[in-house]
């Protein structure tokens, strides 16, 4: 801190510009006045748009969730077109998500807390995950078009966009599940290893018991980001029309933010309240999602009190 | 019990490799990204000269008349950025500053839901919200604008930056100590001219590193351009004319059926690849900013 002053007077400047001060007393309460009156204005704006942005959709969409809606295929008539192919399709991509990101990134995690020494390699993973977090998404999905779709020759099957998501999901649960192992105190460990437990059966049987509510918590987010997700699948090559449940790992698919993009981009407005009824869906399923992650990091910090 | 303990000694040795390498993972997938996008880019260069690429002002590899000036899509994703960023900047700061200065707990706990709720809405629902709520709405004020264009884009983009930034301001506003703050009283300044005078600068690096971090979210956003800015890549900057960016040409290609290894395949990841290089820059400079900004107050 001590340093940040020095630099600042070093440059010659006064730490505080004098002139301010000769203002009047009215004028300072002025402006804090105005400023306040900025921030509510802007704060309640913030809220509105939240407001307008769910009720908007809600409004739109509501009626389109029918019994029928659920059950039915995409359709070249608006109002025979359903989401069964997008929801069963979102459904088996978060699960396989979970299925490849969770282990691999719990696993990197627990490395990086509990094993690594500082080496060359850590730096490394460490470099890579910080900038991995920044690449836009789109770029997943060309990742995965070649990786995936054409190297390993999954084609555009629900396999392909589940790995696909689970390389974009996993930096976010490296560093969330990093962060709740961290939170572990370190009584934990060393009381373990006092009683002569290996590295393994501390981690295993203290550390991630107690780090699991964190960890599940921040995986939670993450994957309710995956299935938000449209640019990578898009890049990916799903498609747009598909006519059946997927039924194997290998089976073309579609998820519900792609089936509302495919909607949204035609002309016609019917179709944009098949979009809006499919996003309410991917809305509630997200928030959903969330309240458990909020109950859950409720209970957390209860037990930790 | 040798063996026992040898045994265990070596299942412990497995398991942190196994360890190891899930943490490799990451690195693969960077290696995977950096080779995918120059194999395919190298194989775009072969027969797109670098000086057609800058010297060119059309950009239309799917047409008959292929033109491959990369201009339009920059001018775009500049356009919706900085209309983005124009929006939740000034916004974000004084939110985090109203947060951390003014507020009392109670705002606090509404608000931070609330930002955290903003931030998980999935892009496609922003697209969506400019497509037919900003665009109508602005429509009644500038009547001659079209139903693309680069004005609700950014603005939509804005509202999904505005969270991230706020936050990142706020622990930046945080971080500053309070000694600096009691300085400022101490000289006679209002709560105003303290954070101004002194919160501000102390908080400056922190700050940018927000703003940074923020144009490289809104440089890589894609559902939202390529539903509500239109795909045309036209050279101009007028935001109430549809635009086409970076990321928005790239769900375009990818949408029609581009076969495997043509040309407009390899624009695919040529466009990509600058993308990728865009944000890197602006990621890597974020994170020196920001670790200079947290050593400066240990």
């Amino acid at each position: 801190m001590q340093a940040a002053v020095d630099a600042r007077t070093q440059q010659g400047k006064p730490f505080i510009q004098p002139q301010g001060t000769t203002r009047p007393i009215l004028a300072r309460a002025w402006s804090e006045g105005i400023f306040l009156l900025l921030a509510r204005i802007i704060i309640v704006s913030a809220l509105c748009i939240l407001i307008a942005l769910v009720g908007s959709i809600l409004v739109d969409g509501f009626a389109r969730l029918t019994w029928h809606f659920f059950t039915s295929f995409p359709s070249r008539k608006a109002e025979n077109a359903g989401i069964l192919a997008a929801w069963t399709g979102s459904v088996w991509l978060l699960l396989l998500t979970v299925l490849c990101a969770l282990p691999l990134g719990v696993g990197a995690a627990v490395y990086l807390e509990e094993y690594a020494k500082k080496s060359r390699f850590t730096r490394l993973v460490e470099l890579c995950i910080a900038n991995l977090a920044g690449v836009p998404s789109v770029i997943y999905g060309l990742l995965g078009l070649q990786v995936f779709v054409r190297a390993l020759a999954f084609e555009r099957s629900v396999l392909s966009g589940a790995l696909t998501l689970s390389l974009l999901v996993l930096p976010i649960i490296i560093m969330a599940s990093r962060e709740a192992i961290r939170m572990v105190p370190k009584g934990y460990r060393e009381g373990a290893l006092a009683l002569g437990a290996t590295q393994w059966q501390t981690t295993y049987t203290q550390v991630l018991p107690a780090a699991l509510p964190g960890i599940a918590t921040g995986c939670i987010l993450a994957f309710s980001r995956a299935i938000g997700e449209t640019a990578p699948l898009v890049t990916l090559g799903a498609l747009t029309y598909v006519a059946h449940v997927p039924d194997s790992l290998f089976a073309p698919f579609t998820a519900l933010p792609i089936q509302a993009f495919n909607w949204l981009s035609r002309p016609q407005p019917e179709f944009h309240v098949n979009a809006a009824a499919a996003i309410t869906v991917l809305l509630s399923f997200m928030i959903a999602l969330n309240l458990v992650a909020i109950v859950l990091r409720a209970k957390f910090q209860k037990r930790q009190r | 019990m040798p063996g026992r303990t040898k045994d265990l000694k070596l299942l412990e040795k497995l398991i942190e490799g196994a360890l190891a390498l899930c943490s490799s993972f990451s690195i693969l997938t960077t290696l995977g990204i950096i080779a995918v996008l120059s194999f395919e880019s190298v194989l775009f260069f072969r027969e797109i000269s670098i000086s057609q690429l800058l010297f060119d002002t059309q950009w239309t590899p799917l047409f008959l008349e292929k033109h491959f000036g990369i201009w339009p899509l920059i001018a775009g994703t500049l356009l919706t950025s900085a209309i983005a960023l124009a929006l939740s900047v000034p916004a974000g700061l004084i939110i985090a500053i109203y947060v951390s200065e003014f507020a009392q707990e109670r705002t606090r706990k509404l608000l931070k839901p609330v930002l955290e709720l903003l931030a998980g809405i999935p892009t496609i629902v922003y697209g969506y919200f400019a497509l037919l709520v900003i665009t109508p709405a602005l429509q009644m004020v500038f009547p001659e604008m079209g139903s693309f264009n680069a004005l609700s884009a950014g603005i939509a983009m804005g509202i999904m930056i505005l969270p991230m930034m706020a936050s990142l301001s706020e622990d930046a506003i945080f971080t500053v100590p309070r000694s600096l703050r009691e300085g400022a009283y101490a000289l006679g300044a209002s709560k105003l001219q303290m954070i101004v005078g002194a919160v501000l600068p102390g908080a400056a690096g922190g700050i940018t590193a927000a703003v940074i971090l923020s144009a490289a979210r809104a440089v890589g956003e894609t559902m939202i351009v390529a539903i509500a800015a239109g795909q045309q890549p036209l050279l101009h900057f007028d935001p109430l004319q549809p635009v086409e960016t970076m990321t928005a040409y790239i769900v375009q290609v990818s949408m029609g059926d581009t076969p495997h290894g043509t040309l407009e395949y390899h624009t695919l990841f040529a466009v990509a690849m600058m993308l990728f290089v865009l944000t890197m820059v602006l990621n890597v400079i974020s994170l020196r900013i920001r670790e200079r900004f947290q050593r400066m107050y240990r």
